[in-house]
């Protein structure tokens, strides 16, 4: 236990929480814009593989590292679309056309790097590039803060940045307004002369081209090449934290974080006796934990308020068929 | 003063073949309160949503200021300044009042929305028009009277100059109906147009200038409000075109079968939907409701039939007090219903008929062994009652929202008729069907009260409601104001009185349709 304790509170520990949040982050954000346009981005996690994928090839067809990034940006942007011109143009069901999109990728992603690198397994024939990381100078000398934050990929800086974009984006700008309207009420939205498909196609453009710089931070960050479904269920867990950190940008931070940690730690448990497995297991332990105790405490606020309410809040709780 | 806006012989016929307006004349002044009333149904809601945009006349066309206009689109109608507040509020709850108030015409600072600048919007256009309403606070904290007021303040602020409201007070305590009344008439003062719909004609008096009665998709006239009285607008407004004749003995009341007893129910506006009603029902008799709708037959019906919750008051059904008891008890205790909404609450449309035949009896030994549901039964009984209802459908298994309205009733009616009911409950069981399927209902109706039901009739359809009865109560305001022993024996223009609330019974005279 002592072990465990020494390695967790070690200031290496926080850096590689950090470092295995940020493709989490991103995700997460990617989820969050979709989701608070009204829109399923189940697809986070085929779009992340499809533009790690794209990260690897055109930096090793230019030899640029940035190209890299823009192809891959431009590639969670365009699976993004597609998924809303299947959804909101063609009307099929967003979840279904989401999780077509993930297994394609799956799929595609193999067969596209065979075509590629004549293997089926990893990228490591490619002479792809990675993003540089960056020492930030005045905190990289201060001892434990300067370990944690400092010396990493430009990209994990880049995510909690966006955290703050999202923020702003979502909750200042005219178009914020407009994507939270269309997500609530788009009735209310359409009447006030609001594109509801137009706004949803570009939530998701952007939800997509979020989890494509996730993808880029997975193949050129993280390690330096692609590899088969590396990105495993990190898109998934980008839906839980959204839903789990109440739809915020700052909730969606936090939950990113308490995934990433647990992440960190099964990596450093797999030095120990204890298997990963069961360590994986826990942050989706603790979400259920979290959610039941959440739910919880509202239930009983309700109740609360229903019962200061008097006799009419009484009638609406016993109602076995109030919902009308 | 000068005619602002005119609709020239509007005529709309809905999809389902319903002709919603016949060739409807309607004009309004410039700097006036228009009211607009007529039953549900009269075509009046039809009539606004054509003037803005959200559905298209098949004929007619529409001038504003002497030029015609095209007005295709709730965007095409804000930009002629023709505004609507709906019943249902088109706001989003998370968000502020002013971020509602400006939404789709923010005003921005560089690539910001300028949150200041609509604060202040709002508080500005709050005291030009005596709508107060706090900028910051989140929609959804917000009561229904302050939600209207941002309503209007959001048609305001897209520069709306005519106003169209439908049944504002509907949601409205009686304070907040003054309230609104006050702000409407300071409307008027700074020279906006209002069209006021409404049934209630208390109201069309207080506040409009002149009001233009309907009724089934026509206007029956146009008038000064001071030059008629809540009579005349009542004798227009409430009346049968076609009288339909049930053929049918005298009743034969025997023992109560449903007992109603200061009955109080909560709307899920929490307001006294129905507000401590006492009636009996007998077997051998149909009892009917009469009532412009929304008065509280919805929320009586609900009551009773355990789809809603009693708040006060007793329920019971051969002496058994229905509160507290289960949908499935309720039934099990004898009581059938034939719900208003028949496609969310009479039938599953995706089924076949015959899964909704017996859709009641999924459990009974009649139609599930241990394991398996008896197909053979199953299949015999939905044959049987496909005849005996004359259900027109290709198939026992065709879809049932496949069908026509009228066979859709016929099939809800056969299953909830067929269950040996002692007391029905039948809320608007003819509504939207044709008149072959609406004879056999009444006819079915009839008979069963002549085997010995009980019957309780809700109806909107004055027709209906007067043919069909053996006595029969007015509700108005959630309260009963009138009881006619002998349906036939009241005349119409009497029940339209009591009906829109200008005329009540005494209590003792109420207090006859008590039978213990």
């Amino acid at each position: 236990m002592n072990q465990v304790l020494s390695l967790i509170f070690a200031p290496e520990f926080g850096y590689s929480v950090l470092r295995v949040t940020t493709p989490i982050l991103f995700a997460t954000l990617g989820a969050l814009i979709a989701d608070k346009a009204g829109v399923t981005n189940i697809a986070l996690e085929g779009i992340m593989l499809i533009a790690a994928l794209s990260g690897v090839v055109f930096s090793a067809i230019t030899g640029s590292a940035g190209v890299g990034l823009l192809a891959a940006v431009a590639a969670g942007g365009l699976v993004g679309l597609f998924l809303a011109y299947c959804a909101l143009k063609l009307r099929t069901d967003i979840i279904l056309s989401g999780i077509a999109i993930n297994l394609m990728a799956s799929g595609g992603t193999v067969f596209a790097l065979f075509l590629i690198a004549g293997d089926k397994g990893i990228s490591s024939s490619l002479a792809s590039k990675v993003l540089p990381k960056l020492t930030i100078p005045g905190i990289s000398s201060i001892p434990v803060l300067g370990t944690i934050l400092s010396g990493h990929n430009v990209l994990t800086y880049l995510a909690l940045a966006m955290v703050a974009v999202t923020f702003v984006f979502l909750y200042k700008t005219p178009i914020g307004l407009r994507i939270r309207a269309v997500g609530e009420n788009p009735n209310a939205a359409a009447s006030v002369g609001i594109g509801v498909t137009k706004i949803q196609y570009m939530a998701l453009a952007l939800s997509g081209m979020m989890a494509g710089l996730g993808g880029a931070y997975m193949s050129m960050g993280y390690v330096s090449w692609f590899s088969k479904n590396m990105t495993a269920g990190r898109g998934f867990i980008a839906l839980a934290a959204e839903a789990m950190g109440g739809a915020t940008p700052l909730g969606s931070l936090l939950t990113s974080l308490l995934f990433g940690f647990f992440d960190a730690l099964s990596n450093t448990l797999q030095l120990m006796k204890i298997p990963s497995e069961f360590v994986n297991m826990l942050p989706y332990a603790a979400t259920v934990v979290g959610l039941v105790v959440y739910t919880v405490q509202k239930t009983r606020r309700e109740r609360v308020a229903r019962e200061a309410a008097g006799p009419t809040g009484n009638a609406a709780a016993s109602g076995n068929g109030a919902t009308r | 003063m000068d005619e602002l806006l005119r609709m020239e012989g509007i005529t709309k016929v809905y999809p389902n073949g319903i002709v919603a307006n016949k060739n409807v004349d309607f004009s309004v002044r410039a700097g006036e309160i228009h009211g607009l009333v007529g039953e549900n149904g009269a075509g009046k809601s039809t009539l606004m949503k054509i003037l803005f945009g959200l559905n298209q006349a098949e004929e007619g066309r529409i001038t504003l200021e002497g030029k015609e206009i095209r007005v295709d689109s709730p965007y095409a109608a804000i930009g002629h300044g023709i505004g609507m507040v709906h019943q249902h509020f088109m706001l989003v709850p998370s968000l502020t009042a002013a971020e509602n108030l400006v939404m789709g015409l923010e005003p921005r600072k560089g690539i910001y929305l300028d949150i200041a600048a609509a604060i202040r919007t709002t508080e500005e256009l709050g005291k030009k028009y005596n709508l107060i309403v706090d900028p910051k606070a989140t929609v959804r904290d917000l009561p229904v009277g302050i939600k209207q007021r941002l309503e209007i303040l959001k048609a305001l602020f897209r520069g709306a100059r005519i106003l169209i409201l439908d049944e504002p007070t509907a949601v409205l305590t009686p304070q907040e109906t003054e309230e609104l009344f006050s702000q409407l008439k300071l409307l008027r003062e700074q020279g906006n147009t209002i069209v006021f719909i409404s049934h209630k004609l208390n109201e069309i008096k207080e506040l409009c200038d002149r009001v233009t009665i309907m009724r089934s998709g026509s206007v029956q006239g146009t008038f000064d409000v001071s030059s008629v009285d809540e009579k005349d607008i009542s004798r227009l407004m409430v009346g049968r075109d076609v009288i339909l004749e049930v053929e049918k003995d005298e009743a034969e009341p025997a023992e109560t079968v449903l007992k109603v007893r200061g009955l109080v129910v909560f709307d899920r506006f929490k307001k006294r939907a129905v507000d401590g009603v006492s009636f009996s029902v007998r077997r051998g008799e149909i009892l009917g409701i009469a009532g412009v709708e929304g008065n509280g037959q919805g929320e009586l019906v609900e009551a009773i039939t355990g789809l809603g919750a009693i708040a006060a008051g007793e329920v019971s059904v051969n002496g058994k007090d229905v509160d507290g008891m289960s949908i499935r008890e309720i039934r099990e205790a004898g009581v059938c219903h034939v719900p208003e909404d028949r496609m969310t609450y009479g039938c599953a449309p995706n089924l076949g008929v015959e899964a909704n035949l017996m859709s009641c009896n999924h459990d009974s030994p009649e139609f599930t062994g241990p394991v398996f549901l008896k197909g053979k039964e199953i299949r015999a009984n939905s044959q049987r009652l496909i005849a005996e209802y004359a259900v027109k459908c290709s198939s026992p298994l065709q879809e049932v929202g496949m069908l026509s309205g009228g066979n859709i009733q016929k099939v809800v009616v056969a299953r909830e008729f067929s269950s040996g009911p002692s007391l029905i409950v039948a809320d608007q069981p003819t509504r939207g069907i044709d008149v072959g399927a609406t004879e056999f209902i009444r006819a079915r109706l009839v008979e069963l009260r002549d085997a010995g039901a009980a019957v309780l009739l809700v109806s909107a359809d004055l027709n209906e409601v007067m043919e069909l009865s053996d006595s029969l109560i007015v509700m108005y305001g959630g309260k009963i104001r009138a009881y006619a022993p002998d349906a036939k024996a009241v005349g119409e223009e009497e029940l339209g009185l009591y009906m829109l609330g200008l005329k009540n019974q005494s209590s003792e005279e109420i207090a006859r349709v008590v039978h213990d």
